[in-house]
This record gives structure tokens, sequence and C-alpha cells, in this order.
């Protein structure tokens, strides 16, 4: 192993509530390639969901203390799990990059210094690019020869690309899929990589949230996926939580397991623990680790 | 002592808004040196000139300052007038109290003495003006014309026809360019092969029109009646001479490759004409793909060529020439929409984009002119346009309109419901840029008559469902949401500069835009020409054009060559640099900045009958930018009417005052 690497951690809200399965994986997963992740001491909201809608001073703020606190930490990444918090903490970190002004009044605000030498990093991006496709092949156990995967980005984690100086092709991300083959899946060809599952009117309009949820599940399905892997708890809640729903009105009869990408690493990494993640989930995805993955994986009881 | 008059114009309102032009003329009467001054409101008229001829005699006027717009508008308007009035054209001065004074400013009282200021200076400058005179220059009466689109077709027919030998050179091995790639021109849907082919036709047997095709332009020298330019005619592989265009080599040739000609969709051999009227009708080797150059046996061509035209070891020819004009028609290309990711990043077979379609739907294409998928060759029943792709669109780089984008679109819609009245042809669309002649009542046809869809607004995605593509975008006239199920998408993708473009203006010596379109002198006054003279632009190298914008403005290019070659020589710009010789110590400075390669060392006579070494101006090459005399160390480079002295005068009115 070619030297421990060790990230600030972020987790945010999601991660210590409805996404616990997410904290849960992401952590066993990182330590068990040999990434040390070091939670932040007394972090705040990032700033998405309403802050940001409503104050964009308060937004870049509650991102910028975050950022702050992991300058504090004498380190200079910090991986995000969450999409949402991920964008925020990125974009912000750019805006007082970009805005002398803006910086000086948020330091003012927060009443500690902010050099802006913090990054926030995707830890999807951190998984892909700096543990490394070779790496992960390696540590992987379980295959998941014949799984079929519909990876979904959503919407934040590549956009918006100039912000985010992402190396992504914003309309057709590569970096889940290459995770997926890397852990011996099959990507699926489809269209809605990035399509919105309508996070934003969450709570206001669950209609419109049950058709975006619907032709994203339909989609996948259509193109011939097992599970959904996504990035996001908020993606997460829209596509598992209401999934029931949200097929229901659309007419369908189906279900569509859908895995944190880190949940998908710890079933083929065989990591102890993996069971009990998926029982979190609404939409049994033991389905995945039973049905599709059996044969290859010798058998083995779930 | 000089005697100068001043003469401070209002332009209308455009100067006398903003400046007192007449506090202008009278603080001008107190300059040293001047001995008459006025105002009028429209100087560069017919009684304004007027003016100006009578206030020379009746004050005996020797110098001339006319404060009013930019030189480059009416200063050789004023020369004249100066010069019909016995004076040398040269003792006038321009200050520019319009684009440097009133359009720039609001405050009335500044400007007035900004305006004032420029007087000014320009007095103390006209004071040490000199006469200046100018030199005849020889006129090589022959045209080059690059590019054989029918924009360098009209040209050089048109030059030819005026009586003056043209050499036409083409990059690929057909004249022809983008017009014979097309199916049917609109608005009156003539055949594009049936209306070109004719005029390329004049073109091979036109006695003074010399084609050079699978030739390119490598290098520029000379300046205007007198530019050298070396060609390289690329080895073709096969004799000109020898070569009857019977098509036996290319009908056995064994190596398949994508047909550029058909954009992709169809195959070539490796031996091949570009499409069956190509002129001249002789093949060329590819020899990137021929087998024998790739080391593999073969040698089918040579086998069966009845006239033994086969030349493998053909080697490129290298052709310097002497011109007096050079006309620039070097076309467009289209933008490569496999940068739109919304839209698939060019990787759904059935997206394809307008000069496709137009392939699939011409009798010659690839399908014999019947509209196929691309991916399973079945007709399409719903087949959706999406105009400006690529275009006015900042995200991708151009801001501009691609111009004739919304009347190709219509084309399409139109000439697929007349062969397939039950397809449903949509056209999203930003706004319908329908003005040509015919061209609206056109568009009308294609809805109204031929019932094609138009909606209104953006498409935000295309992707793949099945077999089928699908098509997202907004209704922004009903506000709302629409998808469609397509078979065929056709994208109206951008135009945009040839990608060597900016490679060519460098070798001209012209300038581009940001877009990297070939710059023209002056936007509305001066479409045709470049600032450097001698050079003209025809077609969409300047900027996207339709078929009659191209050929008329070829013809425009041609008649500005006729007129220059109709004159028995040229006079040189006397705003040169001059050297004295007698100061130079032969450091060559001059020599390495100047961008025109006008200066060169010499011998020269130096004291005591030794010969020694000084910098040379030559006269015909200098285009007077002064980059030598801010190089020169010993201060010994001056340009007439510019010189060191007239511009230290100047400062020191402005700084003195």
């Amino acid at each position: 192993m070619d030297g421990e690497r060790v990230y600030a951690y972020y987790p945010g809200c999601s991660l210590h509530a409805t996404a616990k399965e997410y904290d849960l994986s992401a952590r066993a997963v990182c330590s068990a390639l040999g990434v040390e992740l070091r939670e932040v001491p007394d972090w705040n909201c990032c700033g998405a969901s309403s802050a940001h809608a409503r104050d964009h001073l308060l937004g870049v703020a509650l991102a910028a203390r975050n950022l702050a606190l992991v300058e504090e930490m004498g380190m200079r990444e910090v991986a995000v799990p969450c999409a949402a918090c991920y964008n925020r903490l990125a974009v912000a970190g750019r805006e007082l990059q970009d805005d002398g002004s803006l910086a000086a009044e948020v330091r003012e605000m927060l009443g500690r210094p902010l050099e802006g030498s913090a990054k926030a990093r995707a830890l999807l991006d951190v998984v892909v690019r700096d543990v490394g496709a070779e790496r992960i092949r390696d540590a992987v156990k379980r295959p998941l020869e014949g799984l079929k995967v519909a990876c979904y980005y959503g919407c934040l984690l590549v956009r918006p690309p100039r912000a985010l100086g992402t190396e992504e092709r914003v309309e057709d991300p590569q970096s889940l899929d290459e995770l997926v083959r890397a852990l011996g899946g099959e990507p699926v060809e489809w269209p809605h990589k990035t399509e919105c599952c309508g996070a934003g009117l969450s709570l206001a309009r669950t209609d419109v949230v049950r058709t975006l949820s619907a032709n994203i599940l339909k989609m996948a399905r259509d193109c011939g996926a097992g599970c959904v892997v996504c990035a996001c708890p908020l993606c997460m809640t829209n596509l598992d939580m209401r999934q029931a729903e949200s097929l229901k009105a659309a007419g369908e009869d189906f279900s569509m397991p859908v895995l944190y990408f880190t949940e998908l690493m710890g079933l083929a990494m065989g990591l102890p623990g993996a069971g009990r993640w998926l029982k979190m989930h609404f939409v049994d995805a033991s389905a995945v680790t039973c049905r599709e993955g059996a044969a290859a994986r010798q058998e083995e009881p779930c | 002592m000089a005697r100068v008059g001043v003469f401070v114009c209002w332009c209308g309102s455009n100067i006398a808004r903003t400046v007192d032009v007449q506090r202008v003329a009278e603080a001008a009467r107190r300059i040293p040196g001047v001995v008459f001054s006025t105002d009028y409101k429209y100087m560069c008229s017919e009684p304004g000139q007027t003016m100006v001829r009578d206030a020379i005699r009746e004050h005996r006027l020797d110098r001339v300052v006319v404060a009013s717009c930019s030189p480059r508008l009416h200063e050789p308007t004023f020369q004249r007038c100066i010069a019909e009035a016995g004076l040398n054209p040269y003792l006038v001065e321009m200050a520019n109290i319009r684009e440097h004074c009133s359009w720039v400013h609001q405050d009335r009282e500044a400007a007035t003495e900004k305006a004032i200021d420029l007087v000014r200076m320009a007095v103390a400058k006209a004071r040490r003006d000199f006469p200046l005179f100018r030199n005849e220059i020889p006129i090589t009466k022959r045209a080059l014309v690059i590019g054989g689109g029918v924009a360098g077709i009209q040209a050089a027919l048109d030059i030819a026809d005026a009586g003056y030998p043209v050499t036409l050179v083409e990059r690929t091995p057909s004249i022809g360019g983008r017009m014979a790639q097309y199916d049917k021109t609109f608005p009156t849907l003539d055949c594009a092969a049936c209306i070109l082919t004719p005029k390329m036709v004049d073109c091979a047997s036109h006695p003074n029109i010399t084609i050079l095709t699978y030739a390119e332009v490598e290098e520029v020298s000379g300046f205007v009646g007198n530019f050298t330019v070396r060609i390289r005619r690329r080895a073709r592989g096969v004799d000109m001479e020898k070569c009857t265009g019977c098509g036996v080599c290319y009908s056995k040739c064994p190596v398949k490759v994508p047909n550029e000609f058909e954009e992709g969709m169809g195959e070539r051999r490796a031996i091949y004409v570009p499409f069956p009227q190509a002129v001249p009708n002789v093949p060329v080797i590819d020899r990137q793909h021929c087998r024998l150059n790739n080391g593999l046996k073969c040698g089918v061509c040579q086998k069966l060529c009845p006239t033994g035209a086969i030349a493998y070891d053909q080697e490129d020819e290298v052709i310097t020439g002497q011109f007096g004009a050079i006309v620039v028609a070097t076309g467009f290309k289209m933008w490569d929409h496999s940068q739109i990711g919304e839209y698939g990043y060019g990787g759904i077979p059935d997206v394809i984009s307008g000069l496709q379609f137009e392939r699939l739907m011409n009798a010659s294409g690839p399908t014999e002119g019947k509209i196929v998928r691309p991916s399973d060759h079945r007709p399409p029943k719903t087949v959706v346009f999406v105009a400006c792709v690529g275009s006015r669109s900042e995200n991708h780089g151009h801001e501009y309109c691609s111009k004739v984008c919304c009347m190709y679109t219509a084309k399409h819609a139109l000439l697929l419901k007349e062969k397939y009245p039950d397809t449903q042809a949509y056209v999203f669309y930003m706004d319908i840029r329908a003005n040509g002649k015919g061209y609206e009542e056109f568009v009308r046809r294609t809805i109204e008559e031929y019932g094609a869809h138009y909606i209104r607004g953006r498409v935000s995605r295309i992707y793949r469902h099945g077999d089928r593509v699908v098509v997202k975008g907004a209704d922004t006239l009903l506000g709302r949401p629409v998808e469609i199920d397509a078979d065929l998408v056709v994208l109206a993708t951008a135009m945009e500069p040839q990608d060597d473009a900016k490679e060519l203006a460098r070798r001209l010596g012209i300038s581009t835009d940001q877009h990297n379109w070939f710059s023209e002198a002056h936007p509305k006054l001066k479409p045709v020409e470049v600032l450097s003279s001698g050079i003209y632009l025809a077609g969409a190298c300047q900027y996207p054009k339709d078929i009659p914008d191209t050929v008329a403005q070829a013809s425009g290019a041609a008649s500005k060559v006729a007129g220059l070659f109709s004159k028995p020589h040229l006079l040189s710009e006397p705003m040169i640099a001059s050297v004295r010789e007698e100061d130079c110590v032969a450091c060559g400075q001059c020599v390495r900045v100047c961008p025109f390669s006008a200066i060169e060392l010499v011998d020269v006579n130096g004291k005591n009958g030794a010969s020694r070494r000084a910098a040379r101006v030559n006269e015909g090459l200098c285009h007077g930018c002064g980059t030598c005399v801010a190089g020169c160390r010993g201060s010994c480079i001056d340009l007439r009417g510019f010189t060191n002295a007239q511009v230290l005068s100047e400062i020191d009115a402005l700084a003195l005052a």
C-alpha cells in the first residue's frame, strides 16, 4: 500500500440521520482502502436546502465556516459524500476565491481566519481519482459479475462545471461507471445519468418529485439495469423512500433497488456489515446481493 | 512662416451637440501660425469643400487643418479638395474631434477644451508638414483566387471574362466546394449541382483560367500589384495528362474509407474522385490509406489503368507565381456537434447534421435520395429539426447567427414533406430569420402548405430510448415542456471558419475577428476589401453567407480586381519610412522589427569613396507602420508625414499649452 491518504471528512446532516448507511459504508470502504477520514469537529450545516435559496451571504458563510474548520485542522482537502453538501462547499469556495470583498465580509461574519486553502472534494471523486480503479479492483473479493448497474449522478455532482472545475463530461459523467467496472459490474448505457430527481421540490411539490423520480426509475429498468447506484442522500430519498408511491402514481408495478456507491463497493469488497447497511433501505436491496451476483459469488448467504 | 487655415466641422449634431464648435474655431484663430478659421455644418459636403478651397485662395493658406472625423473616413476627401486648390495633398491635417472626442464624451465644457487641444496639436504638426509625392508602381495583371467553391468559381469567371488571367487554387481534389454537396437550394428549389456544374465546366474550359486542385498556398510575399505566391500542388499519384477519367481505377481499388464528400455516410476508395461531376475529373490517390503506400501488396489501379496514368512516385510540385491581386474565398466548415453533451456528444447515430441530411436527400448521395435512418436504414416517420445548434450561443463560442440555417431547415422540412407526406416534421427554432428575396414566403409555405410543425423554443436534451430518439424541449409560446419521440433528428449546426483560417490570414498578412472570420476593411463601405490593398474577400470565409450573397460578393471582389488591373500602374503611398543613410550604423534593428520585411541592409558609398553598409527601405513593401522608427537606436529613420519632429511638436503643443 503506497502510504495512507488522509482527508478531512464532512458528513453533513443527512449522513447522521436518513443516510446513516451512507456514512457507515463510506467509513468502512475508505478504511479498507487505506483512506483515513477525519471528521471535521463542530461542523455545521453546509448551506444547502433553505439557506442558500433564501440568503446568498448566509449560504456562502455556512459553507465557509466548514472550510475554515478544515483549515484549522491543518488539512487541505475535505471529502464530502453528500452531493448537495459537496456542491455548496465547492461553489462557495470558488465564490470566495473569485470575490475578495465577499471573502472579507464572510471572514468578518465568521470571526476566524479563512485563507481559502481548503478544497471540497466529492467522496466519489476521491475514491475514483485518488485511490484509483486499479487499487479498487485489487480490493474486490466478490466481483459484481452480471450485475447491470444504472449509474445515477444526479444534478449536483458535476454542475455547474465551471464553478466545480470538474473533469467529467457534464451530460455524460463517467466516474461512477468506471467504479462499477472496477467492481466487476456492468454499467448500463442510459440517458438519465444527470436527470433531475426533483429534490428541490422534495417537500413542496411531491407530485413533481414522483413524476421525475418515476421517469428515472423507468428509464433504468428500460435500459436493463438491475439496480441504481447513486452518490447523494437526496437522490436516495426520492428514488428509494418515494419509489413505491412514485411508481404507483405512474401506473408501474416493479421495484428497483437503489444503493450508495459505497454500499456497492462494500458488497464487492466483501466488507462485514454490508448486509446491515442495505437493511436501512425502503426498497429491498438485498435482491442485488442475492439474485444478480449469487452465481458469481459462489452461493454465499447474504 | 506657414499660413494655416482651420476648418471646424459640426458633423450635423454629431460633433456640435457635445463640442462648442464656434468656440473651437475662435480659439484656433489665436494659435500661432493660424491665419484663418471657421466652422461649418458639414465640412465634407460640396459647399464645405468649396469653402476650404476659397479660403486657401483668399487667405493664401499653405497648410490646412480640418477638425472633423477620423482621417480613415475623410482624409482622402480633403486631400483631393486642397489639391484642387493647388496645394500638395499632404499638407492637410485632420484633427479627429468626433470619434476621439464628441462621441466618447458627455461633458460639453471638457469636450470643447479637448477639441481645442486636438486642433492645437494638428496645427503644430501641420506647420511642419512638407509636400510628399507618389511614385508609379507596375501591376502584374494576373489574379490568384484561393478556394474553389462557388465564391472562388464566380470570382475567377468574372475576372477571366474581364480579360485577365486567373489562377484558381483549391485544396481538395475538385472545385465545387460546399455547394456541390447540397441537394436543392432555397427558396427556388433549383438543384444545386444543376446550377453549379455548368460554372465548374466553364472554369475548366475558360482560356483565362488555370485551375490548380489538390493545391495549397504556402507563402505570400510582396504587395498590391506585385504579390509573389508559393503554391504547393500535392502529388495526385495520377498523371493528369494521361488520365481519361474512365474510372476503372477506383471501381477496383480494394480499400474503403469513409467518404468526406458524403459527410462520412458513404464510402470511397483510396483512389477516388470526390463526386461524379468533379472538375478536373481526374482521381487522386489518398496516400494515407493506399495499401501500396502502407507497405502492403496491391498495385491494382496501376495494373488496370488503360492509359498508364497511375504514378505512385509522383512528388509534390511547388509553383511560384506572380500575381497582382488575390481573392480569398476559402469558405467555412460546419461545427462538430459532438461537443454538445445535451445532444449526446455526437454518439447517437440517428442524430445527424444538416449537411448529412443534405447528402441523404441528394439523388447522387449515399442512399440515392432515399431518406433513411443511419442506424437501421429504415425510413423515419417522425423527424425533428433543431435550429441554432451552436449558433447564437456564448456557451459554444459562437455568439453570432449562422444566417443560413433557418432557411435550409425550412427547405429540409419542405422537401421531406414533399417526398414523404406522411412523415411528421417538427422544427424547433429561436426566431425565424428569413430575410432574403422570397425567403419569408418560402418558410410560410413550409408551414402552411406542407404542414411542418414549428415549435418556438430550445431543445434541452436529446437521448436514445430503445430504437427511438427522444427530443425534450420547451414550447415557449405555450409555456410548456415538449417531448417528441423521433426517428431522426437533424441539427442545424453553426458555421465556423476553416480550421486553418488564422494560419492563412497570417500568410496573407490580413486580419481576422475574434472567431477567425477574415476581417473586411470597413463593415459597411468596404465589405469586399481587407486592410491590405490588393487582397479581396468573397463568400463565407468572412462571415456566414448564403449562395446569393456569396455570389454577389464574389462578383464584387472580381470587379475590384478588374478595376485595379484596368489601371496602367499604381501610385505608391508616400507616407513611408526613409533612412538618413549618412547617420545609419547598419545595426540591423530595423530589419529585425519590420513586420513587412521591407528593410534590408545594402552597400552604400561611405566617406572617402569606401563602401559601407546602411539600411534601405523598399518603397513598395513599406506600409508606413513606423515600427522601425521606434526601433532605430540612432533616430536616423523617419516616417514621411509623421516625422519625429512633427510628433514631438504635437506633444509640445499639448503639454506646453
